[in-house]
């Protein structure tokens, strides 16, 4: 019998539900797992890429390299959402950011921690790595310090 | 290249919250008085285009079905699909059509049964209308990204609540008189500040339920022919005068500026007033998309009713009423019809058709001779303007 070739579907464990199971740029859960967040770098090019992407827009190359996303980012906005799509009730109430870091922007949550009061637009914030219920990685925003 | 492109008949379903019939009744209802509208024959359509969002249907492939139901077949016909936007698409392809030469006569059906799906499903997949390898994972859903938008252009430019609260009142005024909108209340400040109201509630800070347009079912219909056949078979031809369309990208990360409102709708209607030989000035009457408080007046922004950051002077002086130097949705728009997504181009087409004809009843404004309408798909990735003539 012909053995049943291994799939790859370390992006399955990315949020709190993931829709994509199979990417080229699987190793971006492997960062996560270092508690690092990754994008990628064209190296024909240079190109930087957040969300990383396998092929560079730009000048057709599929030839990347991973940086990881250091500094502070700017926030450019937020939502506090106490609505929730069908598998994230559980979840609720929870932030949504969007981070500038100059040459790329960052979405994600932002930390429960921080009362939304205390949110402002043009905050210096970090990104974390946030380890959820079943082993699931994410990343959320915390105050620069 | 062939002549001018027009609209000879326009019609609409009644925009409910749940249709009691199928998908292709409900695609009957808007066809049905689009054709006694232009007062031809079904047989003389000579393609179809059937425009909605594909998640909410069960039926693979509804372009066949509806169109052998509403007697289009063997007529060709296709599905278009720009979410929110696909009926405004449709009318685009449909003009290319029949500039193109290769057809005559064409009818764009737009379609939506949303209620077969629960409004939790719903959210569940407008989610899914965003990316879903980086962002959905996180809960995204409509109401939130254009939260993002409406947050960082309040900080910005100094737009409030209260402002935003001034765009849904608006539109229950002309919602009251639509007898095809499904809500058709009045709305006051009061329903905005009283912390009991449903108005009031939190959805995605800043935006409240008050603030977000509702689900519906509906179908809207435009047939569109050739100067020659408008010419012999209309008495009272639309023009499309411009068209403009745009794209952009899905991911919040690869947005420019949210203080500036939405890319495609700026980019569509320099487009459109370019094709037109008009500028803003020049349009008498618009029918923007308000799936939400704030895209309205980011809408006056992108389309130059307005500049950078001074929407909101215009509905504060209430320039965007009826009566005011540029009317904006009196027909109540999403925010009082309803949003069946692939059905809204269509009635915001035939709102802007009706107007230039003179046929809009109480929502008529007073003699409008050019008149323009901006639809919108998902949180901004698709927009087209369409502007249109006497």
């Amino acid at each position: 019998m012909k053995e049943k070739k291994e799939q790859d579907t370390r992006f399955e464990k990315f949020g709190v539900v993931s829709f994509t199971a199979i990417t080229k740029v699987n190793d971006f859960i492997d960062y996560l797992e270092k508690g690092k967040l990754a994008g990628t770098r064209c190296k024909k090019c240079g190109k930087l890429y957040f969300p990383p992407r396998a092929d560079c827009c730009e000048c057709l190359s599929s030839e990347m390299e991973w940086f990881e996303v250091e500094g502070k980012g700017k926030l450019l906005s937020f939502t506090r959402l106490t609505y929730a799509p069908v598998g994230f009730e559980k979840v609720l109430p929870y932030t949504l950011g969007l981070l500038d870091f100059g040459q790329y922007k960052v979405f994600g949550w932002i930390s429960k921690d921080i009362p939304e009061e205390e949110l402002k637009v043009g905050m210096e914030m970090v990104p974390e790595v946030i380890r959820l219920e079943g082993d699931r990685l994410l990343y959320h925003f915390v105050k620069a310090s | 290249m062939g002549g001018r492109v027009a609209i000879i008949g326009v019609g609409q379903s009644a925009f409910v919250r749940a249709y009691p019939g199928s998908l292709r009744e409900l695609a009957f209802e808007a066809f049905r008085e689009a054709i006694e509208d232009a007062k031809i024959s079904p047989k003389e359509i000579e393609a179809s285009l059937i425009c909605s969002a594909p998640e909410y249907d069960r039926q693979r492939s509804p372009a066949g079905v509806i169109a052998e139901y509403l007697g289009l077949i063997p007529q060709p016909t296709c599905y278009v699909e720009t979410v929110c936007s696909s009926s405004t698409t449709g009318v685009i392809m449909a003009y290319a059509m029949i500039k193109s030469g290769l057809y005559r006569i064409v009818c764009v059906l737009g379609v939506q049964k949303m209620s077969e799906l629960s409004s939790m499903e719903v959210q569940e997949r407008m989610g899914r209308g965003a990316d879903i390898q980086w962002e959905s994972p996180f809960g995204t859903m409509m109401p939130a990204y254009y939260a993002l938008y409406a947050r960082a252009y309040m900080d910005k430019w100094g737009l409030t609540s209260e402002d935003l609260a001034q765009v849904r009142i608006k539109s229950s005024i002309y919602g009251q008189i639509n007898d095809k909108a499904v809500f058709r209340k009045a709305v006051t400040m009061e329903d905005f500040l009283n912390p009991e109201s449903k108005f009031a509630e939190p959805v995605a800070s800043p935006l409240r339920v008050g603030d977000c347009c509702a689900n519906a079912d509906g179908s809207s219909c435009i047939i569109l022919a050739s100067e020659e056949v408008a010419k012999a078979v209309c008495e009272k031809p639309v023009w499309i005068l411009g068209v403009g369309s745009a794209a952009e990208a899905v991911t919040m990360t690869g947005r420019p500026d949210l203080t500036e409102g939405l890319r495609v709708a700026r980019i569509a209607a320099e487009k459109a007033y370019r094709m037109a030989g008009i500028t803003p000035k020049d349009v008498d009457v618009a029918e923007v998309h308000d799936c939400f408080t704030i895209a309205e007046i980011m809408a006056y922004e992108n389309l130059g009713f307005a500049k950078p950051g001074e929407g909101k002077e215009l509905i504060r002086a209430k320039e965007t009423y009826k009566e005011g130097s540029i009317p904006v949705n009196v027909d109540g728009g999403l925010l009082s019809k309803g949003h069946p997504i692939g059905a809204t181009g269509g009635s915001q087409v035939r709102t802007i058709v009706l107007q230039l004809r003179g046929e809009a009843g109480p929502m008529q404004v007073r003699d409008p001779e050019i008149g323009l309408v901006h639809n919108i798909g998902g949180v901004g990735l698709y927009g087209n303007v369409i502007i249109m003539g006497r």
